[in-house]
């Protein structure tokens, strides 16, 4: 197999509308003649579902939810890019090009990321007509704010419920496509295999999660908009259904894992009270716009925050990077706050937290102000920590957020698997090894708005008017496979709940796989991760049967699938001797502890192909060519 | 601390219920209700017993999953919040504790405390949204809509169609849910080239689904996690009233 990412030829900012330009047309007639299965219904899949079902195709919908409308995307907070230069502020198509690369810490593909810069302004249009809320200022026109990594606002807001605005919008223009008849939804089905028929995507095999029914779907393509996979980390800002089933099983089925081990550690959420923990919340990276980072000078200072004086905090993120302060992107904030607390300088009961602040801007900008920024995010921390963040500064500490890494896509996000796409963050494509704030919106959006609709009609067209082939015996074979994984894991009827297994991945991917990483951690989790698969295959324990609804098998399929995903990601971490983003190697790092880049032996997209069972996966290396943006050390100081 | 806990079993939507009581110790205040149950679960998945089926996924108060009807109050005795961000801080020690399912006819119960809400998703497919084709859109700022508006629209757009206000009110009326959509879209310019049609389907799907019918008791109100106000209603006969009129 040879990767082949597929970019088109030409300067980059003619190369979307060239790529347009060359892909065939199915005619408008001939579009209902198309089935298009759909997994997935968060921003990417409910976005990509509506328009393909408006172009005329039939769409197929699927999601584990009870409804559309409760796709992880709804927990989105902050907002969302565009290049829509409102605020007259300097942004440009370029500029966001330029900062969603070097944001990444230039491990995205140049071409792809130039193109969302394109489409982001398109976005705002498209969800401003669907009525989707955005904060506006007093004239009535749309207000922005800052994010991390940029020096301009270019960040578009509802509150702090931006990604649940915008995931309405799409769920609207689905719901208008299921009342028109061009698309079935089914809600509460979860994928767990993929059909392929002479090496192209045919179908899926799903799990009626109410009747327990396993039953095959056909199709001529079939788009993934299945989410990321920061839940192997047990306790991340994910939804606690969020898994990466569909996904794994599609790359055992022929798709490549692109940089499994690109992991973005989100710096601001909310500390970890107990054991008992089912998962973290994030505090939006918004409130860095307003909030000051610091801990004690000193280490060991108890002293509750208002009676520490100034001269003894060190705000030290504003001390480290003078042009972008509490802004910089999320890595490098993660990394600093890991840092002051290793000095035992952290704060709160565990030492494992610092303070984000707000006394200043409440008492430069009123409290009034603040409430109306920020209102819904300090009312969700008082909720859960019961104190008061306007009286006492929040406490923080970085927590699993995002995943770049994900099935690889070519230009046309099409995965190695013919016939199989996948959009948002299921993909790999546009965020490198560290994304931005409000990028994951944009992309989500530009890829099942604009992308897809284009780039599926080309494969469908060359693919040609065939009905689809349900009876072909690659679909029994997969359903029988299924069947039987789902009767093994019932009749082990061994020891450990799902919850305690998974919780033990999380400890040995957090530890070893997490924030810093090294040979020698990444080797013993490997092992660990070994051990703790062969035991869950032996000794895990399920109540129930596979013909009724049973959500310890829901979570046990998807547990063991995360048990090998986390050997994937320690392997990936582990041939990739340098630090980028998100991916830090203690061995490789500047004087001043930043993450030290190796473009000469590492500038490229690991691509990890299946080899089988217990086997080790082969690697294959798209290069990455930076022709418009210079390969630089990332300086954020 | 320590609870008594009464949880409604049922095995499926044709069965009989039962509440079963359970009691539970060694939790911490900080926990959140439904981590509370999450430990319930894991020891009664080591007995070898039946975990309680119950819905979550987001864990943050958006995705509006989780619901239960506990003492008697939709997601329990605070305001303004779901069912999983309330914490076990808000009982006492040594409390009685009854957890239900959402009770609505409409809202069928598919195992324990799971029920089957789609009849939501049904009123929304009949015209909850705004008929614009992708790359049909203009520029964004071609339309001002002035900042108090976009307000209140925001204030009706942020139900999260948990059905806190269907299984509170004593006529499982989901008017609150159908009216913060039609309010929120009537609202905005864009939205006002439906309206008639739109308030005009969703309330005959919301009469077929078998929801009853608003009595303006305001129970919903009070509810409503994402305190959503009953002022939306008022709206919503307006506008169906308006759409009536030729």
């Amino acid at each position: 197999m040879k990767l082949n990412s597929n970019i088109p030829e030409g300067p980059i900012e003619q190369k979307w509308s060239r790529r347009k330009f060359e892909l065939k047309l199915v005619n408008p007639a001939n579009k209902k003649k198309f089935h298009i299965l759909v997994v997935g219904t968060g921003l990417a899949g409910a976005s990509a579902a509506a328009s393909l079902a408006e172009l005329g195709y039939n769409v197929s919908v699927f999601c584990y939810q009870d409804s559309p409308r409760r796709a992880h995307s709804i927990a989105a907070q902050g907002g969302i890019n565009a290049a829509k230069n409102y605020q007259n502020d300097g942004d440009s198509v370029w500029r966001l090009f330029y900062d969603t690369v070097k944001g990444g810490d230039f491990r995205a593909r140049e071409a792809n990321v130039y193109r969302l810069a394109e489409l982001s302004v398109n976005i705002i249009d498209q969800c401003v007509a669907q009525g989707v809320p955005f904060a506006r200022d007093y004239g009535g026109y749309l207000a922005n704010r800052s994010f991390g990594g940029a020096q301009v606002s270019r960040t578009f807001y509802a509150r702090g419920q931006t990604g649940q605005q915008l995931l309405l919008g799409a769920y609207g223009a689905l719901n208008r496509q299921i009342d028109r008849g061009k698309v079935r939804c089914y809600p509460r089905h979860e994928m767990l295999d993929l059909v392929v028929v002479d090496g192209r995507a045919k179908g899926i095999v799903a799990r009626d999660l109410v009747s327990g029914r396993i039953r095959t779907f056909a199709g001529h393509a079939v788009v993934l908009a299945t989410g990321g996979y920061g839940n192997v980390y047990y306790l991340s800002t994910n939804a606690m259904g969020s898994n990466c089933t569909a996904a794994w099983r599609s790359y055992k089925r022929g798709a490549c894992f692109g940089n499994p081990c690109f992991t973005q550690i989100h710096p601001t959420c909310i500390p970890v009270s107990g054991h008992y923990q089912s998962k973290l919340t994030l505090m939006s990276e918004s409130l860095r716009n307003d909030g000051r980072v610091w801990v004690p000078l000193k280490k060991g200072d108890t002293r509750p925050p208002h009676q520490i004086p100034e001269e003894e905090r060190d705000y030290f993120l504003e001390r480290k990077y003078p042009s972008f302060g509490n802004l910089v992107p999320r890595d490098v904030a993660a990394r600093s706050i890991k840092e002051v607390c290793d000095e035992g300088r952290g704060v709160g009961h565990t030492g494992l937290a610092v303070y984000l602040d707000f006394a200043q801007a409440i008492q430069e900008q009123g409290r009034e102000a603040i409430e109306q920024k920020y209102g819904n995010l300090f009312e969700m921390y008082e909720k859960i920590t019961a104190t008061d963040p306007y009286k006492e500064p929040m406490q923080i500490y970085p927590a699993v957020h995002y995943t770049m890494g994900g099935l690889w896509v070519d230009y046309n996000l099409m995965t190695t698997v013919e016939g199989l796409f996948a959009l948002g963050e299921c993909n790999f494509s546009d965020h490198g090894a560290n994304r931005l704030g409000a990028s994951a919106l944009m992309q989500g959006l530009a890829d099942g708005y604009f992308i897809i609709p284009y780039t599926i009609g080309g494969y469908l067209a060359q693919l040609g008017m065939k009905p689809v082939e349900e009876n072909h015996p690659a679909f029994e074979d997969a359903k029988k496979s299924v069947e039987k994984q789902l009767e093994k894991l019932l009749s082990i009827r061994g020891e450990k709940p799902v919850d305690e297994i998974h919780r033990q991945l999380g400890k040995i991917m957090w530890d070893q796989v997490g924030m810093a990483r090294s040979k020698e951690g990444l080797e013993k989790a490997i092992e660990e991760i070994q051990k703790l698969r062969e035991e869950f295959w032996h000794n895990v324990r399920l109540p129930g049967q596979k013909d009724q609804l049973n959500l310890e098998l829901e979570k046990a399929g998807r547990v063991a699938d995360f048990l090998e995903l986390g050997e994937l990601i320690a392997i990936d971490a582990l041939h990739r001797e340098e630090s980028c983003g998100g991916h830090f190697r203690v061995e490789h790092q500047t004087e001043e502890g930043e993450a030290k880049r190796n473009d000469e032996k590492f500038a490229y997209v690991a691509a990890w192909e299946y080899q089988g069972k217990d086997k080790k996966p082969k690697l294959h290396k798209e290069k990455l060519e930076f022709e418009y943006v210079e390969l630089a050390q990332r300086s954020y100081k | 601390m320590k609870f008594t806990l009464k949880i409604w079993r049922q095995a499926g939507p044709q069965d009989l219920g039962k509440l079963e009581t359970h009691s539970i110790d060694g939790i911490s205040p900080h926990m959140s209700f439904l981590e509370m149950l999450d430990v319930l679960n894991e020891r009664l998945i080591r007995e070898g017993k039946e975990p309680v089926a119950f819905e979550s996924d987001c864990r943050e108060g958006i995705c509006g999953a989780c619901g239960l009807f506990i003492n008697g109050r939709a997601h329990g005795p605070e305001e303004g919040i779901t069912t999983c961000q309330l914490h076990m801080r808000s009982f006492k020690d040594g409390d009685v504790i009854y957890i239900e399912p959402w009770r609505a006819k409409a809202f069928p119960v598919i195992k324990d405390l799971i029920v089957d809400r789609s009849a939501f998703d049904r009123i929304m497919r009949s015209g909850g949204y705004i008929s614009v084709n992708t790359g049909s859109a203009p520029e964004a700022n071609s339309t001002p809509v002035p900042k108090e508006v976009a307000e209140e629209a925001f204030d009706a757009a942020t139900c999260i169609g948990c059905g806190a206000c269907v299984a509170t009110c004593k006529n499982a009326s989901a008017m609150l849910f159908v009216a913060a959509k039609v309010s929120h879209l009537a609202l905005l310019p864009q939205g006002k080239v439906e309206r008639k049609q739109r308030v005009a389907r969703m309330l005959q799907t919301m009469d077929t689904e078998g929801f009853g019918a608003c009595t303006n008791t305001g129970a919903c109100e009070a509810e409503c996690p994402k305190k959503i106000s009953i002022s939306h209603i008022a709206r919503l006969n307006r506008e169906h009233i308006l759409s009536s009129l030729t």
